[in-house]
């Protein structure tokens, strides 16, 4: 009952939240009449960017602007850590990193992945924390939201599609950063650190010394929740008691996952005029999630089997790798969270997970647009809206449209390529590894969860999410380079090709809706969308997951 | 591509003002304002001012007169945390369970709250059950000398519901429970 309390207040309360933020975002990322105070900002975002900010860019222009600015800012923050071992805020003296390491945490943060092969209180100086991977969580989430504005301007009809930098100050200044400095301020009043001291060396009750390691941390914290980051500033994550002291802040947590990928549905509804539309794929997505948590919540309040016939109570769920001040039902709900967003921080370990429990955090991220990430998580539904618009079309054998523009074959054509590229950067490596030393070396577990363990860390690699079976030992030259050059090429395929989809919609001459036009605003589209998403997905990915956590479901009920 | 080199540059500049050096230095101002204590991670520190430990942060104990935390994964690091990532397949895990159980005396009569035998995903959970203290409370009393109803207050008195009426189970945090015990005498 309090499980379906929480996860009602959790879910429930970034819907309802995600309204009024979906307005602001609109009023932010696309202003319609520039009024005096609205105005001003402008002229301000302007004055920083130089004078190329005013002038409109087509897709093409916006995508390579984009591409620039974010390789700047892969560029910028490898340099830094690179030289981390010789700049100051370092008090606990951290060392110099490994260059793999370093090309896959940089590649990581700049394509909002936030995957860890490091655990940050060992390895990073508050300075590299700070002005390194915080300040990608601001830019790389903000390039999202730009690019789903550009995209929507671009189904609008708009051949121009806005100035991508206009687009990225509006999305950091106007949405990330008033949102992350009001969470920050909510997770210090609920007791998280936020400190440049250096750690804290204590001796125990019974005389053991202790470091205990602290930092910025509410700062960091709340933009990587809301940015769909991730990354966390200690190894374990959100489960860590000084990221996620207690009960509420577990909650402000699980919230700022989800309400910026909510916000974006409603965001690109306005701005291409059809808030039906959004409402239906809002549904679509909110269906998703909620089946996902409650099978996830279901499984995991099994105990485990690990302590099966010991002189063990078994009236309580599975415990290993959970922390008990969040209550029974937060582990699972947060591990669907995290993984139907592309957010990837966790507040229990994935890899203790009961083994359908474990499933489905994959399940979201082979999907990964059942919210999905902030702009991007929309982008890749867009990808299914337009596959399910043509296979109905051909069902019903009318010529496909959407939003009164033809769907042709180049349109579904890079759609595919989308899907497949998804599909491919997962399960390619996933066989690869899983047959050479350099993923079964790497492994924590024995039998089907070794595979997991594997599949896992390259789901999260393709789908921009981060969280990992953390028992993997991924800090090697094969993984960082695999997993860091996937993250990138995960990251820009799936956000220039729809772009490019957008663009050549955007020039079709529109026709007119008559009786003949298959809608996008009832519930037969939502049925049609959601079954394009279950008969893919679970067509790509099913014999992956047989192997893997399904396989050793059935070896835990022999 | 080369125009867009500069305004490129213009922006990280600019986003860096904001949002590494204005934006966490207010959070920082606000943190020391309001919260000094939580800000700078919990530290309690004896009568002498000895810090002894974050509230927040397990710390090891072995000795039978303290209760006893869940088992870390890390051997209880405060600068190296994480959990045991075992899958519940693991005959690792079960091994592990084996050698709680007898460090706790379970029985088949008298049976093991599961938080002490399962790994915190922190390794640094600072709880346990209410239930695992009242496990723990005859042994303590035990090594203690003093009568278990002396110490059961003390458990009553730290637990707590952290969600209210959203959590099923009452918590304590074992450093407060062992201080309140040290302060009995």
């Amino acid at each position: 009952m309090n499980a379906i309390l929480l996860i009602l207040l959790v879910v429930g309360g970034s819907a309802i939240l995600s309204w009024p933020l979906g307005r602001h975002l609109r009023w932010a990322m696309d202003p319609v009449t520039p009024g005096t105070k609205r105005g001003a900002l402008e002229r301000l975002f302007v004055l920083f960017a130089g004078r190329i900010s005013q002038q409109p860019q087509t897709w093409k222009d916006y995508a390579i602007a984009m591409l620039t600015f974010n390789a700047l800012m892969f560029v910028f923050v490898f340099t830094l850590m690179a030289v981390q071992q010789h700049l100051p805020l370092n008090p606990d003296d951290k060392g110099a990193l490994t260059l793999d390491l370093i090309f896959n945490t940089a590649a990581s943060f700049t394509s909002n992945t936030n995957l860890q092969h490091y655990s940050g209180e060992v390895s990073m100086s508050y300075l590299t924390q700070v002005a390194g991977l915080m300040w990608l969580q601001f830019v790389s989430a903000a390039t999202g939201i730009a690019v789903l504005t550009a995209l929507a301007r671009g189904l609008a009809g708009r051949a121009e599609m806005g100035n991508f930098f206009l687009d990225l100050q509006r999305a950091t200044f106007l949405v990330l950063l008033p949102l992350a400095a009001l969470v920050a301020t909510g997770l210090v009043i609920g007791g998280v650190p936020m400190t440049l001291d250096g750690a804290a060396q204590v001796t125990t009750l019974e005389g053991i010394s202790q470091t205990i390691a602290r930092g910025p941390v509410a700062a960091f914290l709340s933009i990587k929740q809301l940015g769909t980051n991730g990354g966390g500033f200690f190894g374990p994550n959100s489960a860590h008691p000084l990221e996620n002291p207690g009960f509420w802040t577990n909650v402000l947590s699980s919230i700022s996952i989800l309400l910026v990928p909510m916000a974006c549905v409603w965001m690109f509804g306005r701005i291409i005029g059809r808030m039906k539309h959004a409402g239906v794929v809002f549904v679509v997505m909110l269906v998703f999630l909620f089946v996902k948590i409650g099978v996830a919540v279901v499984f995991e309040s099994e105990p485990t089997h690990a302590f099966a016939n010991l002189p063990i109570e078994q009236n309580s769920g599975n415990l290993e790798g959970k922390e008990l001040r969040f209550g029974a039902a937060a582990g699972p709900l947060w591990a669907v969270l995290t993984t139907s967003t592309s957010n990837g921080s966790v507040n229990a370990m994935h890899d203790s997970l009961n083994p359908v429990t474990g499933l489905l955090p994959m399940i979201g991220m082979w999907l990964n647009a059942t919210f999905g990430g902030v702009g991007v998580g929309m982008i890749n539904m867009f990808i299914y809206i337009i596959l399910a618009v043509f296979i109905a079309g051909m069902m019903v054998g009318r010529t496909p449209e959407y939003l009164g523009r033809k769907i042709e074959a180049r349109e579904v054509k890079l759609a595919a390529v989308c899907l497949l590229a998804h599909a491919f950067f997962i399960l390619a490596p996933t066989a690869l590894f899983a047959v050479t030393p350099w993923g079964l070396d790497a492994l924590n577990n024995d039998g089907p969860h070794g595979l997991s363990e594997i599949l896992y860390e390259f789901s999260s690699a393709s789908a921009n999410n981060g969280s990992g079976f953390e028992g993997l030992g991924d800090n090697t030259v094969p993984w960082n380079l695999f997993t860091g050059v996937i993250m990138l090429l995960a990251r820009y395929l799936p956000i220039v090709l729809p772009l490019a989809i957008a663009g050549s919609l955007a020039v079709k001459r529109p026709s007119a809706e008559s009786s003949g036009t298959l809608g996008t605003e009832d519930g037969t589209f939502g049925f049609m969308l959601a079954a394009c998403i279950v008969f893919i997905g679970a067509l790509t990915f099913f014999p992956a997951a047989a192997l893997g956590p399904i396989a050793e479901h059935f070896l835990t009920s022999l | 591509m080369k125009s867009l080199i500069l305004p490129s540059l213009r922006l990280l500049i600019v986003t860096q003002l904001i949002c590494v050096a204005a934006y966490p230095g207010i959070i920082l101002t606000f943190a020391k304002v309001t919260t000094p204590d939580t800000a700078s991670a919990s530290i309690l520190t004896d009568a002498k001012g000895n810090p002894i430990g974050s509230r927040l942060v397990a710390q090891d104990f072995t000795r039978p007169e303290y209760f006893w935390p869940r088992p870390s994964a890390v051997d209880y690091n405060g600068s190296g945390a994480g959990g045991s990532n075992k899958s519940p397949t693991s005959p690792r895990l079960t091994e592990r369970a084996g050698e709680i159980i007898a460090r706790h005396g379970a029985t088949a009569e008298r049976l093991l709250p599961p938080d002490l035998a399962a790994a915190s995903g922190s390794g640094l959970d600072p709880f346990i059950s209410e239930a695992a203290a009242r496990f723990q409370l005859f042994r303590v009393a035990g090594a203690r000398s003093v009568d278990a109803e002396k110490i059961e207050p003390l458990i009553a008195g730290a637990s707590i519901m952290p969600g209210g009426f959203l959590t099923g189970t009452r918590i304590v945090n074992v450093l407060e429970l062992n201080l309140a015990l040290d302060a009995m005498k």
